[in-house]
């Protein structure tokens, strides 16, 4: 379904992108698919609205339409947008002047906060400073021992006092403790709570003020759908939070909650979680961010990146080939490597040059990056003449290849054959025609 | 209408079911009933916000349009809510419906329609019957499992195993422990860091050996992105079809009522690696309205089974879609 979306964005924006003349409606058909590639992100209807509205008048705003080069200045002001709407650039939480720097963490049931506790404590000694952390979530069964336990991994010291306290109480202790023990952060785990339930709120609110954080992080999973924007204000309403740290981003959620956070409470986006392991905790790069909800950020730094990084006359060179069918593997490999250099991208085949969607089609199984480590390394152990003519591949050369790779003869055949089909399909599809997707995966 | 207990299990044994078959105290299901809408309420007056009181008597492009926002706000999507209003607007346009309570009524209906898909109820036949709980991280799979034990035990006198497979996650054991004593369940657990599918292979051994009704079998949250961890899955589905014919009867997949667009990436996913066979919607009882759970019915054809609308352990409850249909929308 995203792939999808960021193909029929990909239209849009190519759309507008290579005319040399715009109208108001093509800028609102490329609106149009914006809009929906964001709200199948989970960014807030609201923001979306807001968003789209804003761009389409600067888009249509003097001078735009009529420039030179109207669709590029299109791309330009959505990236430019999106960016702003982010948050610009990182930033950093607060450090206390002296003793113990306090961070409280909240958020619903079931974002992450205990693991997330464990893993900022992780990243701050890597800072070289020394976090301990206090279990104040007396609610959910275990979770005491659950935070004493990723606690251990992570080196770090956890204070608890069962679940028979009430969490104020527990919370002051610690801090009473972390003074004394010359802790540099203390982070506080708490339960998760519902933004609307008036107890658990204020027992937060209690928290807060009894043990004055210097910084409050709301917890958000990524994979959060429009209500997002709800859960945000309330918290923000009852315990005014500091910034937001994301968690589950190792999924393939687009994270537009993130998107809408950040737009309704002005909260930046301090920290991703993107893996499961302790140290797999990240400061927030919200231009990455960007770039994933859209699914475009790919396509607009390729489309910035084509004229950077293949220079002019290669490109031509390329479609070429590409047309008469004389696109080799080896071809193929300098592609694939040129982008994946572009960054870790699971969709990094779908948007090369050229192949958009059809290319993505055809391959259908989830492409991971070890994938593309064993094709780059089946094609390495081709020769140059194996390459430009697959068509020498023969029985004992195929052995020969996925011995020299490590794989196997099957899937030497497969690639070969995969990248037959694709020859062709470009050829048609550079020659203007769209073949029929459904066609060519049964010839598969 | 699956409103009560009774109707969503599928015992296919009268006598264990008599004392279930009793009908609930009318005060109980009209406190069922009340508990959904009021939890449900905060997305009711949301969605109704949103469509304004009138939107039904002038249905112009711009009613439409909001109405399309309406269920986009809650996250019932963009595919999903294009199906839903443009069949209501070509059976308004074919004049099929006269008034304002008519297309509401139809909308209702038609929501009603997506939610509900083939069978609801789950299969608990064999003896024992395994149900297998997988889902991401953090949507409430340990709880729901407490619950349903408990209701099991409690409505249907049934014994109950629940088997600690999620040996991953720091102190989901003892967190599956501490339900299972609430519940009455006995609790088949392994190491930490064991092998999982050992767990419900013993869990199975034990209620077999023990005569126990049914295994409900935890599994560890996991990113359905992370395919090594995918493939463990279905090799702990493995693991229970080999030690009993059938086995898993029932695998469900957890969602939270907050996740977006994604949680039809999730069910997908996870349907492939142990063949889903309905949904437990859980928190409800935020301001989300859980859409994605229409999606989820609408595009693959799975059944939500059961939801979650509280943290108590009668908050666990029978779908009816008609009802959730009725909540969301208003009356």
């Amino acid at each position: 379904m995203f792939d999808q979306l960021s193909d029929r964005l990909q239209d849009a924006l190519s759309g507008v992108r290579s005319r040399g003349k715009l109208t108001e409606a093509d800028v609102d058909r490329a609106m149009r698919e914006i809009r929906l590639a964001l709200l199948e992100a989970d960014v807030n209807f609201k923001v979306v609205k807001q968003f789209t509205s804003q761009v389409r008048e600067r888009c249509l705003g003097a001078g735009v339409l009529d420039s030179l080069n109207p669709g590029q200045q299109v791309v330009k002001i959505v990236n430019e947008e999106l960016s702003a709407l982010m948050g610009g650039a990182s930033r950093e939480i607060a450090f206390a002047g002296s003793g113990p720097t306090v961070i409280l963490m909240a958020g619903l049931q079931g974002s992450g906060k205990t693991t997330a506790c464990a893993k900022l404590a992780k990243l701050l000694a890597r800072d070289g400073k020394t976090a301990a952390l206090v279990a104040c979530d007396t609610q959910r069964p275990a979770a005491v021992e659950q935070l004493v336990t990723v606690g251990r991994r992570a080196g770090a010291r956890v204070y608890e006092r069962g679940t028979e306290p009430p969490p104020t109480e527990i919370a002051a202790w610690a801090l009473e403790q972390a003074r004394a023990a010359g802790d540099d952060v203390l982070i506080v785990d708490t339960a998760g709570r519902l933004h609307i339930d008036e107890e658990l709120m204020a027992e937060l609110a209690a928290i807060r003020k009894l043990i004055k954080p210097h910084d409050i992080l709301l917890v958000l999973d990524a994979m959060t759908g429009q209500d997002a924007v709800n859960v945000a204000e309330a918290f923000t309403e009852r315990v005014d939070f500091d910034g937001v740290l994301l968690t589950k981003l190792d999924g393939d959620a687009r994270g537009g909650a993130a998107l809408s956070v950040k737009a309704v409470t002005g909260k930046p986006i301090l920290y991703a979680s993107v893996g499961e392991k302790l140290d797999e905790l990240e400061r927030f790069h919200p231009e990455r961010m960007a770039g994933r909800i859209l699914g475009m950020g790919d396509v607009l730094s390729l489309i910035e990146k084509a004229e950077e990084v293949s220079d002019q006359s290669q490109a031509e060179e390329l479609e070429r080939k590409i047309r008469r069918q004389e696109f080799t593997l080896e071809d193929f490999l300098q592609q694939m490597r040129q982008v994946r250099r572009m960054g870790p991208l699971t969709n990094v085949l779908g948007l090369m040059p050229g192949m958009g969607k059809a290319m993505r089609q055809l391959r259908q199984v989830n492409m991971d990056e070890r994938e593309l480590d064993r094709l780059e390394s089946i094609i390495l152990s081709m020769t140059p003449a194996e390459r430009s003519r697959p068509d020498l591949i023969d029985g004992s050369r195929r052995k020969r290849i996925a011995r020299g790779s490590g794989t196997t003869v099957q899937a030497v055949n497969q690639l070969v054959k995969q990248f037959g089909q694709m020859r062709k399909l470009m050829a048609q599809m550079a020659r203007g025609k769209m073949p029929d997707p459904q066609q060519l995966l049964r010839g598969m | 209408m699956a409103a009560s207990w009774r109707d969503v299990f599928d015992l296919g044994d009268a006598e264990r079911s008599a004392s279930a078959d009793r009908e609930p105290p009318a005060d109980e299901r009209s406190g069922v009933f009340r508990r959904l809408r009021e939890s449900l309420s905060a997305s009711r007056q949301a969605l109704q916000s949103e469509l304004g009181a009138t939107l039904f008597e002038r249905l112009d492009a711009e009613a439409w349009e909001r109405l399309e926002e309406a269920l986009i706000l809650a996250d019932v999507g963009a595919r999903t809510t294009a199906d839903v209003v443009g069949r209501l607007e070509s059976e308004v346009e074919a004049g099929s419906l006269a008034g304002p309570e008519a297309v509401r009524e139809r909308l209702v209906e038609l929501l009603a329609e997506v939610a509900a898909t083939d069978d609801a109820r789950i299969d608990l036949r064999r003896r024992p019957a395994v149900i297998m709980v997988v889902g991401v991280n953090g949507t409430g799979k340990t709880t729901t499992i407490g619950k349903l034990a408990w209701h099991l035990a409690r409505e249907f006198e049934l014994s109950v195993i629940v088997a600690a497979a999620d040996t991953y996650r720091a102190a989901a054991i003892e967190q599956l422990e501490t339900w299972a004593d609430r519940a009455g369940a006995e609790i088949v657990r392994g190491e930490p860091g064991g092998d999982p599918g050992a767990v419900v292979f013993d869990a199975i051994a034990a209620a077999e050996s023990r005569d126990a009704d049914v295994v409900i079998a935890d599994t560890a949250g996991r990113l359905h992105t992370h395919t090594n961890l995918m493939r463990e899955l279905a090799k702990v589905r493995g693991v229970a079809a080999k030690r009993l014919e059938g086995a898993p009867h029932e695998s469900l997949i957890v969602i939270d009522a907050t996740t977006g667009q994604n949680g039809l990436r999730q069910a997908q996913v996870f349907a492939e690696a142990v063949d889903l066979t309905g949904v437990v919607l859980t928190k409800l009882d935020g301001t989300a309205k859980g859409g994605i759970a229409l999606a989820i019915a609408s595009e693959l054809g799975l059944p939500v089974k059961l939801i979650g609308v509280g943290e108590g352990l009668e908050d666990l409850r029978p779908f009816d879609p008609r009802q959730f249909a009725t909540a969301l929308i208003g009356e």
